[in-house]
């Protein structure tokens, strides 16, 4: 094992979201050596989308791009012993797992490829019988307990910690599948597999958890969306993704491959800290409580930041529960007004509009309007406009629980282009869509009810 | 962190003048359900005290008033930086918000609009950078 031999451990982010730069894991494990390639797939409402196409085909449900991208990195992976962790097995783990497995056949690789599927995470078909237990599964937002939406719930899953992946790599999982695993967990497992660390080790548990939150996000870490210095930063058409050095003593390095644009600084790795951040003393996972408070970092070479001092507390009893439930429709529709006058021409636009909405009856939940270009970024602290601004472009949404207003909208936006002020522009796209909104319920349940249901299996090809 | 802070004199408060953000400071923002959070973090060390003292959450909620419903702040000594949470700042936040924002990721700049009194000296020496 490297840890224990005493070579740091080399975590390499390869994805950030669901969509994210499908080149970036391949340079990571082609542009330097590394340990482990972590790759984050699940926002808070992704795992309802897969649901959705779950629901439509039974071998959907997980993040279909990374079996295109296994198939391009399994040579490398397997050749120079590199293993992987990504939650991309979605609510479909299996099928995850199993196409990674049908892609490592077909590439006639040079020994067999173990595929960790962990499992458990998944608790829909377990809803009823909770609630009926006396878990009332209440939004920790706003208080109020499932039973409201219960019979619009489409997802349901536990956020699972680093366990799971430490029994996988335990058990020579060269890549390990999830469901709803934390995305500090993906870097989290292979420290602590590496270190055989206690996982009742809070202050060790708390510097992997920030090594996981610096990296889950990939080039987010070492350039991509850094606002200090900004024109500065070079070579984002080849960004480095950010890459951890877990050393044996907690502490760590973020640095990215030579050669790699982008860059890896205080003030990038800062800004990165800062992203999501609640209560900075209690950032709170499945495998414990950072105090963001304690991080020092310190510059360490170029493209090297080290960070140290970390200190954490005890995982709580609960783990935190993520629904999505079916909520209503919404549509945003645009119009394009050009000078003079296209800042006063696009709201005269917005109250004909909305006068048109009233005079048929509809009512809506929310009807939204911005003006790109004066106001849909800052609001009012952008000021007034000039009436020289050269372009405005009228945004409208709309959302309500029934489709009929919401589908009537979307035909009130083309007949303004003929009937309403001038100089009006930018309808090419046709009528606005209709969305599903699919609302998020964040809740909490005693780990007690997710934790024995927890599986890890070792799959072979 | 609560910590009292000493009433500079007044002949050092009428010193100053008002100086935008942006000089001070960067920043990245992000999102929580229907709260956004804003980091906002010093572009050098000898600014953050600065920032504790002027970026305080009742000026944050007048910058961002009829914006944001309630505003909180965490202080983070050891990276120079403050945390805000805006709450109720994103129409619904997540998948039923109309907004163009809907995530709060450009709350951070509109953060940095805000002025704040910075001493004489300080306010010209960036303004000339």
């Amino acid at each position: 094992m490297t840890g224990q031999a005493g070579r740091p451990v080399r975590i390499a982010a390869g994805q950030g979201f669901w969509g994210d730069w499908l080149e970036a894991p391949v340079r990571q494990v082609q542009g330097g050596p590394i340990d482990y390639l972590m790759m984050d797939y699940l926002a808070e409402v992704t795992m309802s989308i897969m649901q959705k196409q779950k629901s439509r085909d039974p071998s959907a449900g997980y993040a279909r791009d990374f079996v295109p991208l296994m198939e391009r990195i399994l040579p490398d992976v397997v050749a120079k012993g590199i293993r992987v962790t990504s939650n991309a097995g979605g609510v479909n783990p299996r099928g995850c797992a199993e196409a990674v497995l049908t892609v490592a056949r077909k590439l006639s690789l040079p020994r067999k490829l173990r595929v960790g599927l962990v499992s458990g995470d998944d608790i829909l078909g377990r809803l009823d019988d909770l609630i009926g237990r006396g878990h009332p599964l209440a939004d920790m937002e706003t208080g109020r307990p499932l039973s409201d939406v219960r019979d619009r719930v489409l997802s349901a899953n536990a956020y699972l910690g680093m366990a799971p992946i430490v029994e996988a790599l335990r058990g020579g999982a060269d890549v390990v599948v999830t469901g709803r695993v934390t995305d500090t967990g993906l870097t989290l497992g292979p420290i602590f597999h590496e270190f055989g660390w206690s996982s009742e080790d809070w202050d060790k548990v708390a510097a992997g958890t920030v090594a996981g939150h610096i990296i889950e996000c990939g080039a987010q870490a070492s350039g991509g969306n850094l606002l200090k210095g900004w024109r500065s930063v070079k070579g984002l058409e080849n960004p480095g993704f950010p890459i951890v050095e877990a050393a044996a003593d907690g502490s760590f390095v973020v640095t990215k491959h030579p050669g790699t644009g982008g860059v890896v600084s205080v003030a990038s790795v800062t800004e990165q800290l800062v992203y999501e951040m609640g209560d900075p003393r209690s950032y709170i996972t499945p495998d414990g409580v950072a105090d963001f408070t304690t991080i020092q970092l310190r510059p360490a070479g170029r493209d090297r930041v080290r960070v140290s001092g970390i200190r954490g507390g005890p995982r709580t009893p609960m783990l935190k529960v993520s629904i999505a439930y079916f909520w209503g429709y919404k549509a945003v529709g645009t119009l394009v007004y050009a000078w003079p006058d296209a800042y006063d021409k696009a709201k005269a636009a917005d109250r004909v509009l909305r006068r048109r909405l009233a005079d048929l009856g509809l009512t809506y939940d929310q009807i939204l309007t911005e003006f790109v270009g004066v106001d849909a970024t800052h609001g009012r602290l952008g000021g007034a406009p000039s009436a020289e601004l050269p372009e405005v472009q009228l945004r409208v949404g709309v959302r309500a629980r029934e489709r009929a207003p919401v589908e009537r909208f979307t035909r009130e936006i083309a007949p303004l282009v003929l009937t309403g002020p001038p100089s009006v522009t930018g309808f090419a796209g046709g009528r606005p869509a209709v969305e599903e909104v699919v609302a998020y319920w964040p809740a909490l349940v005693d780990r007690r009810e997710i934790e024995p249901h927890v599986r890890v299996e070792i799959l072979e090809a | 962190m609560a910590k009292t802070v000493r009433r500079p004199a007044k002949s050092a408060r009428s010193a100053t003048r008002p100086l935008q953000l942006r000089y001070l400071a960067h920043a990245r923002s992000g999102d929580k359900g229907n709260t956004a959070n804003v980091g906002l973090i010093a572009l050098e060390p000898e600014f953050y005290p600065l920032l504790v003292r002027e970026v305080t959450p009742a000026r944050v909620a007048r910058h961002f008033r009829g914006m944001v419903h309630g505003v909180d702040r965490f202080e983070l000594p050891n990276l120079r930086a403050l945390n805000f949470l805006l709450h109720e700042a994103l129409d619904g936040g997540g998948t039923i918000s109309l907004k163009t924002d809907a995530q709060g990721k450009v709350y951070s700049t509109a953060l940095l609009r805000m002025e704040i009194p910075v001493p004489l000296a300080l306010a010209r020496r960036l303004a000339r950078s």
